[in-house]
């Protein structure tokens, strides 16, 4: 065994398909799921004479990703190319994508190391390309089949520089990415669909070596649980081989999650000359600064700096400024509600959110879209802040109008859940309450808070919980 | 009847001195009797000239009609008409029934041109001879045994033969002017951009174009009217307003300066030399300024282009795998074993060759010195003319360094390579360029080129009409196929 102390150093190649209707460059349908072959058009069959037309939306998804990881260049003039190979789910032999003039370049991405550090990744580029068709090779007996639903679904891969040293890294950095794609809302990030899969470069050197060592590529990963395993078998796989006087050798890899192991799938002399070329049948994409610029209005406060602002500006709790804001719906819910609050403050409006509107949504089983109004949620926060309803019956409230229009105003109007503060109707039943129950009141009067909560109690019964706790404490005291 | 034209076949239409279907029966039957010999056609369209003949006695009882109303046509055969087989010459497609009709297609469609055949050419747009085509070669009408030229050779023929007042035909680097010129008659390629790819079963995407082919320069004035115009399809369309070709036509040519570069003319054989003198002294007789001017990088676009084009053509080609579509071979084994079988069996010696030669510039290592210094080429080539546009409106050159040739003439590659020195410098600068005829050396058509500045179609159109008004070159008709 060597005393050698070995250093990994990882990249990764993400790519993350866009959430346009269309296709990168005709207008069939990427919707994910729909029988084999029902979403193809003639382009993507690549039936002789048609031509590819680029689909615009893609170009302002990917100025938006730009934007959001402040890269360096967006690019005012990218161009496409064709990456050549003969595969039979790429029906045109070439793959339409962006080598020498990506839209993107020079970005970067800050994540949490394991110890709470701040780290910065640096994005090399992100490229407009095309996904290929799916083969299937193990429904029929003689022959594969070809799927071409996902062919020509516009895509964009994200590569970093290798900057990340462990697997956990650059799990990090990959959700971080998944984040940001998903708030800016360009892709599903849907990892079982492959919306949202990643290559992983990985390679080790002796701690204080400059060079980097040979790299391995491990193709396709599509879990970050299966990032971070494939990452560390590798890294041991590539140790043991060095530390036993061997090399490794650059190739494509594949990870195996049922044997958690990689194998090779094609070493360097194997691979494909891809015969790059810029695409006669599309123009250079030309933009002005404006162009770009239009996307700003598009780009979200991402969940690290919504935290921040929570905590700062609106004193929310550490713990549950960091739950909203990393949920994009609860953070949009909760956006909006305090933008209408009056009476009501932001920690109150998150205490209902993570408190009685989560287990509510956790009930649902996830079947409900947007469940409640932010008009109807701060609706129902300023009558309890108000005093007009106790917390138990917002509870009630909330349930009562959750999943329809119905304000919390009509349902305390309809149903007279407000709390009783009329010290004249109050008066009256502590009065009786106190004349027909005399034993309990002498021991109240003489110091027993047990009793003081009996009457409460009693008040509470009376008004089938609507009267105001404060109010009749203030009434029994002053009896 | 003898028609004079497309003009005068409209008229007669319209004043119905004679029906939609009397014209097409007409040329059906020269057809019938002349295109077997020549083998000009790869099959007919019957069932869609009868739909056509109806729509445009419609379109002419309703007066919607166009000038191109009931005048009949044939396709080159690699523009995609939908139900109709679109075989681009090749074995590979021998079977391909195309699903959807070209832009080129449909705007003829639906000027109410009617379209009796598909034409044949050389395999996928590859050849100078029209001996490329898996469906046999092209006879000359002038000499049967002399070469049409190609790629758009079956056009050419049928035109020349009177078969069709019009034909379409695509050029990439001379493949409408070239056969035009062998063939007596006149050929227009638009700038690139100017007629929609969409629907052309690529060759060379940043190079093809689509263009036409007739008798004269007014006919081919009317046909590329129809034939031309911006579409959202094709990504590399021109956007520019639809133009009537046909407007600029009388105009005289008195002052207008005509480019000549001395070079070329003075490399031509002596009874060439001497048509294409006459013809650009004719040009000078109604008034035409002649000016010299220089095209110092035309001598490397041979070099540049056969780079280029069988890069282009390489990638383009990948789609025929035997997959999806046509040819496929027997029996594969596993897939490289039926890519490997489908391909070689599917395509023609020189469709494999340019494969080969494309996909080579085009692998790493080899890019930088050919295909990027092809582009290079192609840069300055561009710079040169639009540097003798500053002195020039039009400039004339020889079409063809020599009239049509015998089959198997040329066995070495190179040697028909150099039929296009001519025309291919104008096809890399993306510039409208024509061929008319100027006379016979041999019994045997030759052609003058006129090249013009981006999207002046109209300026060569109106010289090449000009010319014509004084000369009878283009009324020509080969022995035999009077009409």
């Amino acid at each position: 065994m060597s005393n050698i102390q070995w250093e990994t150093v990882i990249g990764l190649e993400i790519h993350t398909q866009l959430k346009t209707k269309s296709k990168l460059f005709a207008g069939t349908s990427t919707q994910y799921g729909a029988s084999p072959n029902s979403q193809v058009s003639l382009l993507e069959a690549a039936v002789p004479g048609t031509l590819p037309v680029f689909n615009e939306k893609v170009l302002r998804y990917a100025i938006r990703f730009g934007l959001a990881i402040d890269a360096k260049v967006i690019a005012k003039e990218s161009r496409f190319d064709r990456k050549n190979y003969f595969y039979p789910d790429s029906p045109k032999g070439y793959q339409i994508t962006q080598l020498k003039h990506p839209i993107v370049e020079h970005g970067t991405v800050i994540i949490q190391t394991e110890d709470g550090e701040n780290k910065t990744i640096r994005v090399n580029r992100a490229h407009i390309e095309e996904d290929a068709g799916k083969s299937v090779h193990d429904k029929y007996a003689d022959y594969s089949g070809i799927d071409l639903n996902r062919c020509g679904t516009p895509l964009i891969e994200i590569v970093s520089e290798p900057d990340m040293s462990n697997a956990k890294e650059a799990v990090a950095y990959m959700r971080e990415i998944h984040t940001i794609v998903t708030h800016l809302g360009i892709c599903d990030g849907n990892m079982q669909e492959g919306s949202f899969r990643c290559d992983a470069n990985v390679s080790v050197r002796p701690i204080g070596q400059k060079e980097l060592g040979t790299r391995t590529e491990l193709k396709n990963i599509n879990s970050f649980r299966f990032v971070e395993k494939a990452i560390n078998v590798e890294v041991k796989r590539q140790i043991k081989l060095l530390e036993s006087g061997e090399k490794v050798t650059q190739e494509t890899r594949l990870y195996d999650s049922d044997k958690n192991e990689t194998r090779a799938m094609r070493s360097k002399e194997e691979a494909n000359d891809y015969r790059y070329f810029p695409d006669p049948d599309l123009l250079p994409v030309v933009i002005d600064q404006s162009y770009i610029d239009n996307e700003r209005q598009f780009i979200p406060e991402f969940p690290a700096a919504k935290q921040a602002r929570y905590i700062a500006e609106l004193g929310l709790k550490e713990e549950d400024a960091k739950i909203i804001a990393n949920d994009k719906e609860l953070s949009g819910l909760f956006d909006e509600t305090i933008s209408l609050q009056k009476q009501s403050t932001p920690q109150m409006c998150a205490n209902m959110l993570l408190g009685e509107y989560s287990s509510l949504l956790k009930a649902d089983d996830g079947n409900s879209d947007k469940p409640v109004s932010s008009a109807q949620f701060s609706n129902l926060l300023e009558n309890l802040a108000a005093g007009k309803i106790s917390h138990k019956i917002a509870k009630v409230i909330l349930e009562k109008i959750w999943n329809t229009e119905i304000s919390a105003d009509e349902i305390i109007e309809k149903e007279s859940l407000a709390q009783v503060s009329d010290s004249g109707e109050l008066d009256q039943i502590i009065k009786t309450l106190v004349e027909n129950n005399p034993s309990q009141f002498d021991e109240y009067k003489q110091g027993n808070m047990k009793m003081f909560n009996f009457f409460v109690g009693q008040v509470m019964k009376q008004t089938k919980g609507r009267a105001n706790p404060a109010q009749v404490k203030s009434i029994l005291e002053n009896f | 009847m003898k028609f004079q034209g497309i003009s005068h076949i409209s008229e007669l239409i319209k004043n119905r001195e004679i029906s939609v279907q009397e014209v097409q029966r007409h040329y059906s039957e020269r057809l019938s009797k002349y295109a077997k010999n020549l083998n000009c056609v790869i099959s007919f369209t019957s069932d869609l000239t009868t739909e056509q003949v109806q729509q445009a006695q419609r379109m002419i009882d309703e007066n919607k009609a166009t000038v191109l109303t009931g005048i009949p046509l044939v396709h080159k055969d690699l523009f995609c008409t939908q139900g109709f087989a679109t075989t681009c010459g090749s074995r590979m497609l021998e079977n391909f029934i195309a699903p959807y009709n070209a832009t080129v297609v449909e705007n003829l469609q639906s000027s109410g041109a009617i379209t009796l055949a598909k034409a044949n050419m050389d395999e996928f747009a590859m050849g100078s001879s029209n001996e490329n085509s898996y469906f046999g070669a092209v006879k000359n009408p002038w000499n049967l045994n002399k070469v049409p030229g190609g790629s758009s050779g079956g056009s050419a023929a049928a035109v020349a033969a009177g078969l069709v007042p019009f034909a379409t035909g695509t050029d990439t680097g001379g493949s409408i002017r070239q056969p035009a010129a062998l063939c007596g008659i006149t050929g227009i390629k638009p700038t690139y951009g100017r007629a929609s790819r969409y629907g052309m079963v690529a060759f060379a995407s940043s190079l093809d174009q689509a263009g036409v082919l007739a008798k004269s320069a007014e006919d081919c004035a009317y046909a590329l009217s129809t034939v031309c115009g911006f579409d959202e399809k094709d990504s590399t369309s021109a956007q520019v307003e639809k133009e009537d070709f046909s407007l600029n036509l009388k105009k005289p040519i008195k002052g207008m300066k005509i480019g000549i570069v001395r070079d070329w003319i003075d490399s031509l054989s002596a009874e060439i030399k001497e048509k294409t003198i006459q013809s650009i002294s004719e040009l000078e007789n109604q008034g035409a300024e002649i000016v010299e001017i220089q095209l110092p990088t035309s001598h490397l676009a041979v070099s540049a282009y056969y780079v280029i084009a069988p890069a282009e053509c390489s990638s383009n080609l990948s789609r025929f795998d035997g997959i999806r579509y046509g040819h496929r071979c027997e029996n594969p084994e596993d897939i490289n074993d039926l890519y490997i079988r489908s391909r070689t069996e599917g395509f023609g010696e020189e469709v494999k060759r340019r494969i080969m030669v494309g996909t080579w510039a085009l692998s790493a290592g080899f890019y930088d010195a050919y295909y990027r210094k092809a582009q290079k080429i192609r840069r300055l080539i561009v710079n040169d003319f639009a540097s003798a546009f500053e002195k020039v409106d039009v400039i004339a050159a020889p079409v063809s360094p020599e009239v049509a040739f015998d089959f198997n003439a040329k066995k070495d590659p190179v040697s028909m390579y150099n039929e296009d020195i001519f025309t291919i410098p104008s096809s890399l600068a993306g510039l409208p360029c024509l061929s008319m005829p100027i006379g016979l050396v041999d019994g045997l058509p030759v052609g003058l080129q006129l090249i013009g500045n981006k999207l002046q179609e109209s300026q060569i159109l109106n010289v090449a009409y000009q010319y014509q008004q004084n000369t009878e070159f283009h009324r020509l008709v080969p022995e035999g196929y009077d009409e």
